[in-house]
């Protein structure tokens, strides 16, 4: 079959590789219909994500038939249903499992020993996402072995289409995740730093969650136009101060909700010297990440109020003012997504016609054109914000 | 590139999928090019910094040798930002510092430097990487631009199909059924 494969930095090809096998009883596999890239892809296309080895399949948004199941998965799963595979792999079983803590699953990550080193306990098992979280091969490919796939996957109805529905293996989930864990009350005002896919979904979910208003910051005005249609009010951050404006949306008070969509990679700019700061001690291997969007969330926050993180950070922060988020009594909230908690209730909102999460798509291609593709979505070509590949 | 991925496949499960053709590379010319200044950069740095003596000697700059170490420094330092991410930073900040070096270099080309043959070689080897560095910068660059297109309006991709105001009616009654209900 064919494959996005990762071969070094900047270097994805579609490759020819051996079609993927039943392994273990819980195994199914499934024929991909559709997939999608991610911001998260774009972190190890980089290499900023240690742990990824050339050969590896990327891809962890994905949807598609049963083709094949193994004999454990017990009837939960049959040939031709259709499925959309959450980037999280789920035991279903454990203790975290039972507590609705899907991405910190004990079980599925089968280099445990690797993830419990390097974060002093593992995490779930995640697919096409380095070898520290199981170096499960991804979904950018014909066929995928999803694992424990009798827990593993969401159905789908058939008269959805795969746009509607792609989603909710990863963006959807994730940019809901965001929000909810913001508590949001009718008085609050939910500020979003990145207008990205995460970022548009967290848009939509906190104004359906009832905010008050959303305010919606990047500097690339397609990605400012989309976030405004969702009922954002927008800052420009390469035109205006983000923490004026913000004080002047919020009467001074700052915002109650802070959720950074933009993660390790917060674009740099001379304007924001600290982030010509972190790159340069990022090029010497001094610190792993661009915490930008941190420092600007805890400085401009309401006292008492919420950080929401979905943003992926990989390693090692520099100058987070801890000193400010201690004194003001702000709260975290963080994690890869627990995107099984969500997917029933979501699932759900996209059939009552509460929301259609295929307003993201820019870009629908084959899968000979993804390795192209990755470059135009980085570099932000052709006002493209997502990329969905038809295997 | 082939060879590795598929030196991998020893690491891989039986039933994960492994390497049998590696397809092309996507990178374009320039990207190869940004990455062979990277790497000279970063060789003619490591020159600069242990042979400054011997360089000094070469030119009749006799004095210039912690510049010439500065410079050295300066050229590993493009030659890491040439072969990151940020290659258009890296390829610009080299033709900086041709600009610099042609300056240097112009002030020793004068007719009392016994080693003035040298240094107008030197000037010409400079020149003519100056020349590739401005070719390397000026293609990574058109290659990674978001310029030449205009940012396209998405404004009519609100995502609720029944419109933005009756998404937030719905929350607020929805929020109304929830404390109700409490
Ligand atoms: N927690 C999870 O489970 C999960 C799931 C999916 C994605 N993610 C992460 O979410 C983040 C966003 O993903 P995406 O797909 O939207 O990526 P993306 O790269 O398309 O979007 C990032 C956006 O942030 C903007 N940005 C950069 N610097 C900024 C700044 N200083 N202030 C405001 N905006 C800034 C960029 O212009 C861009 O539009 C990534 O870090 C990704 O890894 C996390
Ligand atoms: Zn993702
Ligand atoms: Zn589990």
């Amino acid at each position: 079959m064919r494959a996005l494969v990762w071969h070094g930095k900047e270097d994805i090809r579609c490759d020819q590789v051996s079609d993927p096998e039943i392994e273990d009883e819980r195994d199914a596999i499934i024929k991909v219909t559709s997939c999608a890239i991610c911001g998260s892809d774009l972190h190890l296309y980089h290499n900023y994500v240690p742990a990824m080895l050339p050969g590896d399949i990327m891809g962890h948004e994905m949807m598609g038939e049963v083709v094949e199941v193994g004999r454990g998965v017990n009837g939960a799963l049959k040939k031709g249903d259709r499925i959309v595979v959450p980037f999280t792999i789920i035991c279903g079983e454990c203790d975290q499992c039972k507590r609705q803590n899907f991405s910190v699953c004990e079980r599925t990550n089968r280099k445990k020993n690797l993830g419990d080193k390097v974060f002093g306990h593992t995490t779930a098992g995640l697919f096409g996402y380095t070898h520290l979280t199981g170096g499960y091969p991804g979904g950018q490919a014909e066929y995928l072995r999803v694992p424990f796939a009798d827990a593993t996957h969401v159905k789908v109805p058939d008269n959805l289409t795969d746009e509607q529905v792609l989603f909710l293996g990863d963006i959807f989930p994730t940019g809901w995740q965001a929000a909810a864990q913001c508590d949001i009350e009718p008085t609050d005002t939910v500020a979003v730093w990145g207008c990205g896919p995460v970022g548009q979904m967290a848009i939509r979910s906190a104004l359906l969650l009832g905010a008050k208003q959303v305010v919606a910051i990047d500097c690339l005005p397609e990605r400012l136009s989309m976030g405004a249609a969702g009922g954002a009010i927008t800052i420009n951050f390469a035109e205006e101060s983000v923490v004026e404006r913000l004080q002047e949306l919020t009467g001074a008070n700052g915002p109650e909700k802070c959720i950074d969509c933009v993660g390790m990679e917060s674009h740099v700019s001379l304007a924001q010297p600290d982030t010509v700061y972190d790159r340069a001690k990022q090029l010497m291997l001094m610190e792993n990440d661009r915490p930008h969007v941190l420092r600007e969330m805890i400085y401009v926050c309401r006292p008492a109020g919420v950080i929401s993180i979905p943003g992926v950070y990989s390693g090692l922060v520099d100058k987070i003012p801890m000193g400010q988020a201690m004194n003001k009594g702000l709260t975290f909230r963080m994690g890869q997504t627990h995107v099984t908690r969500w997917t029933e209730d979501l699932l759900r909102r996209i059939v009552d016609g509460q929301i259609d999460p295929s307003f993201v798509i820019t870009h629908t291609v084959g899968l000979e054109q993804g390795p192209e593709m990755y470059k135009v979505f980085r570099d932000k070509q052709d006002s493209c914000i997502k990329v969905v590949l038809k295997p | 590139m082939n060879v590795v991925a598929k030196l991998t496949n020893i690491t891989r499960s039986p039933g994960d999928p492994k390497v049998l053709q590696a397809g092309p590379s996507v990178a374009g010319a320039f990207d190869g090019l940004a990455r062979k200044l990277g790497w000279f950069s970063i060789a003619l740095g490591v020159v600069e910094l242990v042979g400054a003596e011997r360089i000094a000697g070469a030119l009749g700059m006799s004095g210039k040798q912690d510049l010439i170490r500065a410079y050295g420094a300066r050229e590993i330092s493009s030659g890491i930002l040439s072969l990151s991410v940020d290659k258009q930073a890296g390829l610009w900040s080299r033709v900086a510092g041709d600009g610099l070096d042609i300056a240097t270099l112009l002030s020793a080309y004068r007719h009392d430097n016994p080693k003035r043959d040298n240094v107008g070689i030197a000037l010409a080897v400079v020149a003519g990487i100056a020349l590739l560095d401005i070719i390397g910068a000026k293609g990574v660059t058109a290659r990674h631009s978001r310029r030449g297109t205009k940012p396209r309006d998405y404004s009519d991709r609100s995502g609720f199909p029944a419109g933005t105001a009756a998404a937030r009616d719905f929350a607020r009654s929805e929020r109304g059924q929830e404390s109700g209900a409490a």
